[in-house]
């Protein structure tokens, strides 16, 4: 198809995340896993999935603040790759997601003779995200204007349309890519940004492969029209 | 296209500027007023004095209002303001209700000309923070920019009591609040890039300042910026800078202010006075709080900056130097280790040997201090520039009086 051609509309929205503050600390790792079963599930979301919208550039060596904490400040390296390891976008709920890392650290702790500590290190705090959405008012039907759209956009829309679509309408597909399948019927490019897994990296490194994936479709077809297909 | 926010266009991230936009249609015509007791001097007067403008041309209907005092209500402020930063401080029932008095003084003639009504009042720091006692209209957020996490316990609940009429408070870390019943925000500081302390130098620029100060630039500058006061160590910082000295020949600088009129500053002055002994390439410097320009032009001059602080609040001029293209090496105090992304932007250290040790690693390896410092000033332009601040005040104004 040519991508001239105008699909449905896709309209940017961005966010903007206050932090607040819990009051809840946790020392040692049988305190995490025990916070971490009652505080809110705004408090798993900010500490797994809203952690890249605070970390949106560099690309930290754990993806979720459990992991960080745990291997930063506790210097339990195996507690904290294990952490690592989990995928936020595997689990179709917050509390599913909240239920696999308790039962990680408690695994780990039922291995251990004694509980490691944060010692010298500082306790882990936790916080709750209260995220607000921000129509940015931007609007693309092509997929040049989609790419374009995409490198000017702040990052959080971004986030908006990959991390939180994913919890919002608890599918595999995010926005991006549901439009692009259905609003521009490019099935192919679809596939690849939705097995874009968001959680290895940093949210301007998606940024990248999303224009880097546009690019290569507006060339494909740009000589596909050439050749007269 | 309003000019005040369009002047950060080309230092915010992409896209920021027209989030800011967006995020001001959702609280057209919202009246939003600061209260705090200064209105120059310190990092908060220096953002108000910018924010409020654009929020102002933005069209949210933003105020800032600068408390009245006298000199015993200033002594009893210092005091509270120490006492919740945990040093032991008494204050009597006389200094407290000089507090209530002048504060209700200040409500009164506030209240006058109708400005302590709005959608949502900010109260910056303890000294205005009693005027909740006359609150009109609106939600009341409290904004303590003090690291209240270990306060001395019978300021803090002398204070506290008033802290609790609040809808709301706000911190710059979750260690620098206390438990209280109602809701808790985590904001933290920034820096503008546009100010005196942060714009662009050029060359000559700099070098008039390295001039002034005798420095020549024939070796690599280490650089502490940081009132003189025993809890910024800036004998730690010499201690390492001598370790560091045996294998690389390089220069010293600590710039700081706190010495004038404050028998503590000139006592730490002369002990470090001692310390250095009359190794030519260490500078002690002692800066009048204007150096802005100064600061700036250190900073940029620096290979690599230092902020080994024992006690530290934030600590925004860790930003301010990372902005600036440096690697910063610092320790674990208050906000520095918050702004550090360790091994990404500079190094967080935990002893004198901690950071001797990583600035030899980084005076050996100039391509790193290029890499670190290049990551260093992005890390700051996408977390710690007015803009995001612009954006969590908006967000706060949605939250709290629209919704």
């Amino acid at each position: 198809m040519s991508l001239s051609h105008t699909g449905s509309v896709f309209r940017f929205i961005a966010c903007s995340e206050i932090r607040e503050i819990l009051g809840k600390q946790a020392e040692d790792a049988r305190a995490l896993a025990e916070l971490l079963e009652e505080v809110p599930l705004d408090s798993v979301y900010y500490h797994t999935h809203s952690y890249f919208l605070r970390h949106r550039f560099i690309e930290r060596t754990y993806p979720n603040d459990f992991a960080e904490w745990v291997g930063e400040q506790v210097r339990d390296h195996i507690l904290a790759e294990r952490l690592s390891v989990v995928d936020p976008f595997d689990f179709k709920s917050l509390e599913a997601l909240r239920e696999e890392l308790i039962s990680i650290i408690d695994d780990h702790l039922s291995g251990l003779m004694s509980v490691p500590r944060a010692g010298f290190g500082t306790p882990f705090h936790f916080n709750r995200s209260r995220i607000l959405e921000v129509p940015t008012g931007l609007e693309t039907r092509t997929l040049r204007e989609f790419r374009d759209a995409i490198s000017e956009v702040d990052t959080s829309a971004i986030y908006f349309h990959v991390f939180e679509a994913h919890l919002r309408l608890q599918r595999e597909e995010n926005d991006f890519s549901a439009w692009i399948r259905t609003g521009l019927n490019l099935p192919s490019l679809a596939d690849r940004i939705k097995a874009l897994n968001p959680y290895l990296g940093s949210l301007e490194r998606l940024r990248s492969n999303l224009l880097t994936m546009c690019d290569d479709e507006l060339a494909r077809s740009g000589r596909a029209e050439t050749a007269g297909y | 296209m309003i000019r005040e926010l369009e002047q950060y266009r080309d230092v915010a991230p992409k896209g920021t500027v027209e989030l800011v936009y967006r995020l001001s249609e959702l609280v057209q015509g919202k009246r939003f007023l600061h209260i705090n007791a200064v209105r120059y001097g310190g990092g908060m007067a220096e953002i108000l004095r910018r924010v409020i403008p654009v929020m102002k041309a933005l069209g949210v209907d933003a105020r800032w209002e600068v408390i009245a005092g006298t000199q015993e209500f200033g002594d009893v402020t210092r005091r509270i303001a120490d006492g919740l930063q945990g040093r032991p401080e008494t204050i009597t029932d006389e200094m407290y209700q000089t507090y209530l008095g002048v504060t209700a003084r200040n409500a009164k003639a506030l209240d006058r000309d109708g400005k302590l009504d709005a959608d949502l009042v900010f109260v910056h720091d303890p000294q205005p923070a009693a005027l909740i006692e006359h609150r009109k209209g609106g939600k009341w957020v409290w904004r303590c920019h003090l690291d209240a996490g270990k306060p001395y316990r019978s300021v803090w609940s002398l204070f506290r009591r008033h802290v609790v009429k609040y809808d709301a408070a706000v911190f710059s870390l979750p260690e620098f609040s206390q438990r209280l019943p109602i809701p808790k925000f985590l904001i933290h500081p920034s820096i503008d890039p546009l100010t005196e302390k942060n714009r662009e130098l050029s060359r000559a620029e700099i070098g008039q300042v390295l001039d002034h100060f005798g420095i020549a630039r024939n070796k690599p500058i280490l650089l502490q910026v940081a009132s003189y006061d025993r809890f910024k160590d800036q004998l730690g910082t010499i201690r390492a800078y001598q370790m560091v000295k045996k294998h690389h020949d390089c220069r010293l600088v600590l710039a700081g202010g706190g010495v004038l009129h404050d028998p503590e500053g000139e006592a730490v002055l002369a002990e470090l006075q001692k310390a250095v002994g009359k190794d030519p390439d260490v500078h002690l410097l002692q800066l009048p709080p204007e150096a802005d320009r100064e600061i700036n032009a250190l900073q940029r001059a620096a290979t690599v900056v230092v902020q080994k602080a024992l006690k530290e609040g934030f600590g925004v001029s860790v930003a301010e130097a990372m902005w600036k293209g440096k690697p910063v090496i610092g320790g674990t105090a208050g906000g520095v280790s918050a702004q550090i992304v360790d091994q990404a932007t500079g190094f967080i250290v935990h002893s004198v040997e901690g950071a001797a040790f990583r600035i030899r690693h980084l005076l050996n390896n100039p391509g790193v201090v290029t890499r670190m410092g290049a990551t260093a000033k992005e890390h700051v332009r996408r977390n710690f520039l007015i803009t995001r601040h612009l954006c969590d005040y908006l967000t706060m104004l949605k939250l709290f009086c629209v919704e």
